[in-house]
């Protein structure tokens, strides 16, 4: 190189430069996402009018908020007093009065700590189901959670859950006796026949007896005592915990090649999907009574989750059969190429990557069911939006009351209901497998 | 062999469930030996049903139920109170999950014999009216051609209303509504020129408005609404009892037997007709399967009738309803018991 051809070539570096104002900060991002184009531009202006007025519209409204009153009288004479005559306010008042009634209906005042405990151990049951990090040996308390909670709801004789646990042990324990003397398929249905005739015949007499040698109870609380939110939970909760697996036996019913199987999974499945939820739980509640003989008590709340059950059940069939149908043809092939027999196949190579694909419906369905359970007040249970609703506006002291509830019993859905949803992404991004 | 065994054990067993349901043994006995009165209400209608804040159900119609238990305990208490929706009322009643319904019913033609179902009384007569706004210049129900009205849809009100603007020759622009709540949301936000419930329910409403003084009720009433208990078709024992039961507390305010002096009347009273009801003379008790002192307990339970009137419903309270059809006959209205003996 020589000097003359250097005077062409800078030797430093030139100092870094800014970008320009319309390439960086806010501005960019504005110009990028807000204003990109002049439609664009329009639908943002107008985006922003919207929300503006509603913005503008409530929150005078809300900002004007009674927390502290006796009846809907009483709030107005304390908001025209504060803020002036004739402006309106929210009166959230009725909430914080009728706050035991929105959480637990008619359920004894004094045992109020029963709901509470169930739930709390609800959360601990259900933990090591969401969360693969914490011990595996809190499966087993959720195994038996359902009894627990079931006694604690209801009370009753502790013998009562107890018995009901036995029949899944004797089902367990006539499957391994008969296996190596019968073969599978005897011992399938000894492990289905030999609970059902525990529970229809000896679990009530041998529960009884139990009783009288070793009277443990609680109060019973008796179903119609139940409303507001412990019943939206009663139900959504166990109609999310047993509708999956019947969902996925349903979903497995109708892949299978066995005639009848499969006829009865279709049959079910597309039956159930065809009726308005409605039109079931007007079933459950009225037409069953002209067939059951007088004078049985057929406990209204199980019926209802009986079919919500079912009713979850079809949808989740369905999408978990979404999930089969998107699975490779090798991945079934290379299951029996091991030697797997079909539960194995299932348990090991097939459902965790079907369910895996089937998160996203499966979690909708749930989020469907738990806000279903609201349709309960049509069949005389107290649900919390609109059962306890009305009998709070039936009093002289807050009808005309109108928004308030609507708000706070939405405001409880959506933050089950959102976090429904976040737990499912946060499964998704966890079991994601593949590069894209 | 099995199938036809299996068929022969199907049927016996549904036939034996009919019959059983047909014939059974009497209401009155169902309750005594269940301990409990399964009594049908409205899910929440001011002053007639409503759940306070601690969950005791109170209101006009409840009172009722307070007393029949009352006539048949002798405990007031022992009720288990079923709430009912439009909807279900009847098949509750006809299924056997209520004894009785009392849930602000009208008695209709069709519902007494076509639903199978016995009213065995009233207890408040209603009848249809209209809300409107001061300022829309209206005085009378038949000025209201051309309005707008909301209206609950599949309800009497709304068959009563198509049959008056058809007789008056006028027209209407209906807004079906599915609650009284959302009816009166509707009505304020000025959805609807009128709002037409029963004049109870408008009592009600426009108690609860921040403006009562702004709305008015027009004075035309257009149906009859006769509310009372309905029992089950053809229980006819049973139905005697809740009707004598709510005579008893329509008799008692005619003879001025209250919650306040009816020991002291018990006692002492000289009047045979008071020695008859309150079962210190014959026992009438004895006619419909109860004690001598039903009635008593009865009254007892929540006052006469006029008492209960007053602390549910009437002048004193929020709704502010005046007895008008619902006052004794001696004073003009349409309570006439039948005699006690």
């Amino acid at each position: 190189m020589n000097t003359s051809t250097s005077t062409f070539v800078r030797t430093e570096m030139l100092p870094e430069q800014s970008p320009p104002l319309t390439e960086a900060g806010a501005v960019k991002w504005v110009r990028e996402n807000l204003f990109s184009s002049v439609l664009n531009g329009i639908l943002t202006v107008l985006g922003v009018a919207v929300v503006a007025y509603i913005i503008v519209g409530i929150a005078p409204w809300l900002s004007r908020s009674v927390w502290n009153a006796g009846s809907l009288s009483e709030c107005r004479q304390i908001i025209a007093a504060t803020w002036g005559e004739g402006v309106t306010g929210a009166c959230w008042a009725v909430i914080r009065e009728r706050w035991p009634q929105y959480l637990f209906g008619f359920y004894p005042s004094h045992l109020y700590w029963r709901p509470v405990l169930a739930f709390a151990l609800l959360v601990v049951a259900v933990a090591p189901v969401l969360f693969d990090k914490l011990p595996r040996k809190m499966l087993w308390f959720s195994l038996v959670y359902p009894a627990v909670g079931f006694w604690l709801l209801w009370g009753g004789s502790v013998w009562v859950p107890v018995t009901a646990l036995a029949g899944f042990a004797i089902g367990y324990a006539a499957a391994k006796l008969i296996q190596p003397v019968a073969g599978t398929i005897l011992a399938t249905i000894a492990a289905v026949l030999a609970p059902v005739l525990w529970w229809l015949f000896l679990a009530g007499p041998v529960a009884d007896a139990l009783h009288s040698i070793m009277p443990i109870a609680l109060q019973g609380v008796r179903s119609r005592e139940f409303g507001g939110f412990v019943l939206a939970f009663t139900i959504g909760f166990t109609g999310i915990a047993f509708s999956l697996p019947l969902g996925v036996m349903l979903a497995l019913g109708r892949q299978s090649d066995m005639f009848i199987v499969n006829k009865l999974s279709v049959g079910f499945i597309e039956f159930i999907r065809g009726v308005p939820l409605i039109t079931l739980l007007f079933t459950a509640s009225l037409l069953l009574n002209y067939f059951l003989p007088p004078g049985t008590d057929f406990d209204i709340i199980l019926r209802v989750i009986i079919m919500v059950v079912l009713f979850a059940a079809a949808y989740i069939a369905e999408v978990v059969r979404g999930g089969l149908a998107a699975l490779p043809r090798g991945q079934y092939e290379a299951a029996d190429a091991l030697g797997l027999d079909y539960w194995k196949a299932q348990r090991l190579i097939i459902m965790p990557q079907a369910l895996k694909i089937s998160i996203p419906g499966i979690v909708s369905t749930f989020i469907g069911l738990f806000k279903d359970t609201t349709l309960v007040v049509f069949v005389g249970l107290l649900d919390p939006l609109k059962g306890i609703t009305d009998a709070v506006r039936a009093s002289t002291d807050w009808k005309g009351i109108y928004w308030e509830p609507y708000i706070f019993v939405g405001a409880i859905f959506f933050l089950f209901c959102f976090g429904m949803s976040r737990y499912s992404m946060y499964l998704e991004s966890k079991l994601k497998t593949d590069h894209r | 062999m099995k199938q036809s065994v299996f068929l022969g054990t199907l049927a016996a067993t549904t036939l034996f469930a009919g019959m059983a349901l047909a014939q059974g043994t009497s209401t009155l006995d169902t309750v005594k030996a269940r301990g409990e009165l399964n009594c049908g209400v409205n899910t929440g209608l001011v002053g007639f049903a409503a759940p306070d804040a601690s969950g005791n159900w109170q209101g006009f119609d409840v009172a009722l139920c307070k007393a029949v238990a009352g006539a048949i305990f002798g405990d007031a208490s022992k009720v288990v109170y079923i709430p009912t929706t439009s909807s279900d009322r009847f098949e509750q009643l006809t299924s056997g999950k209520i004894d009785f319904l009392i849930r602000n019913t009208t008695w209709t033609f069709s519902r007494d014999t076509d639903l199978n179902m016995d009213f065995v009384g009233v207890n408040y007569y209603d009848g249809q009216g209209f809300m409107v706004r001061k300022d829309l210049g209206v005085s009378s129900a038949k000025e209201l051609n051309g309005a707008t009205i909301c209206i609950q849809t599949g309800t009497t009100t709304e068959l009563n209303l198509a049959d008056y603007f058809k007789a008056n020759n006028m027209t209407y622009t209906a807004v079906p509504i599915e609650t009284n709540a959302e009816g009166e949301q509707q009505y304020l936000a000025g959805a609807c020129d009128a709002y037409t419930t029963d004049a109870s329910g408008l009592a009600a409403t426009r108690a609860a408005f921040a403006d009562p003084e702004n709305h008015i009720i027009l004075p035309e009433i257009i149906s009859k609404e006769p509310l009372g208990p309905a029992v089950r078709h053809g229980d006819s024992a049973w139905g005697d009892v809740i009707r004598w039961t709510m005579n008893a507390l329509v008799a008692a305010e005619e003879f001025g037997i209250t919650s306040a002096n009816i020991e002291e009347l018990a006692t002492s009273s000289q009047n045979p007709e008071i020695q008859r009801l309150l079962g210190t003379s014959d026992n009438l008790g004895a006619m419909i399967g109860l004690d001598a002192d039903w009635a008593k307990n009865a009254i007892k339970a929540s006052g006469n009738y006029g008492e209960i009137f007053a602390a549910t419903i009437g002048e004193s309270t929020p709704i502010g309803l005046a007895r008008g059809l619902n006052a004794q006959w001696t004073q003009g209205g349409l309570l006439y018991t039948p005699p006690f003996r």
